[in-house]
């Protein structure tokens, strides 16, 4: 039997500077309009299923629900992503796909996406005015945004499970995704005189588990909104990673994420490696650990980063091998991710520098030390905070990850495709081609459902409560036989 | 396989001299990347960096 197909997705808030009044509001609405200007089409998002307080959690503590911003700009793409302007970041959040390879491109379309606003967007202003934007996670001054993670999760699992299970992964897996950083933004870290960290967002996390994502971040986020049927599915919701540049990180971090939630549904976590004694201070301590030597305490003895990714990949090797996890990805690629997730570690353990053309902060950090060597300059040195942020700066003429020699997994036609084309492994086929061919009687959509106007009667409810239902092989051949929305909902009805 | 002391201090030779050329392309591949970050990198870099101001988000 399979377990729950683990769909997921990737969403990025993106870094904004410049707009004409220097308002980051104002540019990332400008962002979000120029994109939607761009493809012609403007499809609202309907709010109907958006219940971000809900936790989950059977007794919440106190704690305060994040709050829905309904008037800022908010639209659907023709791949099935939803483009908007959250807090004040212009948000891509990629459509779901079935696995993590996918993800990986759809991460990618989403930073075409972001090119492409922001140079139809600078086209009409002076140049004085132009928007910039950063695919990163904070802005060296101690204000953070983040790069969410979501995965589909068998509602059967018990949340204390997937704490339990996640954290030792969650606070060590920064090894290969880490997005590295100069400098600290912290009192604590600054405490400790650190220069470089492995970790972009780490040293914000406050909390072990809880429901706020802006303030008193936790290391596991409790919202459970599943944007699905509730009765058997959770979104699990994962909030404590790091923007990634590098292809083959982003690929490890949500593909390792998906085997250990795949393990976590058929074996529970007792095989599991112990949680740190104290899962914060493990996870802003490894952060700081250039070396990837230091352990911390758990009540099985000291383990470091290392330590807990090699447990972690053993246990979910073999259960590959024995069960082959299809519910995460068809067996080559869950293989390659091994293979991948193997060299790895094995790097890391004695040559991290051979890892600069995957690892992000790796691919950083060769490009800090080399400055420093070359200028003799001071660690934290404004020129090498430049370089960290023009390792995520968006325009092409300026961007550092694009000159880091990264190894690809997609090639650039494929991921320009992927901006407009949906996936084709799930319901964002059925979401992206209805905004592609009927945007016009599409009054609004949302992750589960699409309402449409078909003239006479009343708005149409489309509802898409299961992920892997409104794929191309579902619903390829009924797109090809209407020609109108009114069509397409006459055909869903019969 | 037995070989010659000779055969293996020309194995040895070759091995160093491949190491050597190894990190001199690192290195000069280091060099021609420095040197286009030097071409991109903002001129004013401390206020470009002290100018990034976010407001707080997720």
């Amino acid at each position: 039997m399979m377990a729950v197909a683990k769909v997921l997705g990737i969403e990025t808030e993106y870094g904004v500077a410049g707009g004409p009044d220097g308002d980051p509001i104002t540019a990332s609405t400008l962002i979000v309009n120029a994109y939607a200007q761009h493809e012609r089409r403007r499809v609202a998002w309907d709010f109907i299923d958006e219940t971000p307080g809900r936790d989950a959690r059977a007794t919440a503590s106190e704690s305060f629900p994040p709050a829905i911003e309904i008037h800022l700009a908010n639209t659907v793409l023709t791949n099935g992503a939803r483009l908007y302007v959250d807090h004040a970041h212009p948000e891509y959040s990629s459509p779901e796909v079935r696995t993590p390879l996918e993800a990986v491109l759809f991460d990618q379309a989403g930073e075409v996406v972001m090119r492409q606003a922001m140079e139809t967007c600078n086209a009409t202003f002076d140049p004085a005015h132009a928007i910039r934007l950063y695919k990163n996670n904070s802005d060296g001054k101690g204000n953070a945004y983040g790069t969410h993670e979501n995965y589909l999760v068998d509602r059967a699992v018990p949340f204390d499970d997937l704490v339990r299970g996640l954290l030792p992964h969650f606070v060590s897996r920064m090894v290969y995704c880490g997005a590295g950083k100069v400098g600290s933004e912290t009192d604590e870290s600054r405490g400790y005189g650190v220069t470089f960290q492995l970790s972009s967002r780490a040293e914000f996390f406050e909390e072990v588990v809880g429901l706020e994502t802006t303030l008193k971040r936790p290391i596991i986020n409790t919202r459970d909104e599943p944007h699905s049927d509730a009765e058997k599915y959770r979104r699990l919701h994962v909030i404590n990673g790091d923007a990634t540049l590098s292809p083959v990180a982003t690929w490890l971090k949500v593909g390792t994420t998906s085997l250990l939630l795949s393990y976590i549904e058929r074996h529970g976590v007792a095989a599991l490696p112990p949680v740190p004694a104290r899962p914060v201070r493990a996870f802003r301590t490894f952060a700081r650990d250039e070396s990837l030597r230091v352990t911390v305490p758990t009540s099985a003895g000291e383990w470091s980063a290392l330590d807990y990714q090699e447990s972690i990949y053993e246990l979910l090797e073999g259960y590959v091998e024995r069960e082959g996890a299809d519910d995460v990805a068809p067996l080559d690629e869950v293989r390659a991710l091994l293979g991948e997730w193997r060299r790895s570690l094995d790097a890391l353990a004695v040559s991290p520098d051979t890892l600069a053309d995957t690892v992000d902060w790796i691919a950083k950090r060769r490009m800090i030390r080399a400055y420093q060597d070359r200028y003799q300059c001071d660690p934290l040195d404004a020129r090498l905070r430049a370089i960290d942020l023009q390792y995520a700066d968006l325009r092409p003429e300026r961007s550092l990850a694009g000159r880091a020699r990264l190894r690809q997994l997609f090639s650039p036609t494929e991921i320009v495709t992927a901006a407009t084309a949906p996936p084709r492994s799930t319901r964002a086929y059925f979401r992206g081609m209805c905004v592609e061919r009927f945007s016009e009687s599409l009054v609004s959509a949302n992750w589960d459902s699409l309402v449409f106007d078909v003239g006479d009667g009343p708005l149409q409810r489309v509802a898409m409560m299961e992920p892997l239902r409104g794929t191309a092989a579902l619903t390829e051949s009924l797109f090809r036989s209407v020609s109108t929305a009114s069509e397409l909902v006459v055909a869903l009805n019969g | 396989m037995q070989r010659s002391d000779s055969e293996r201090t020309d194995a040895h030779t070759a091995e160093t001299s491949a190491d050597a050329t190894a990190a001199n392309d690192l290195a000069s591949e280091l060099d021609s990347l420095l040197d286009e970050i030097d071409s991109v990198l903002e001129e004013n870099a401390e206020e470009f960096v002290r100018n990034y101001v976010q407001k707080g988000g997720q």
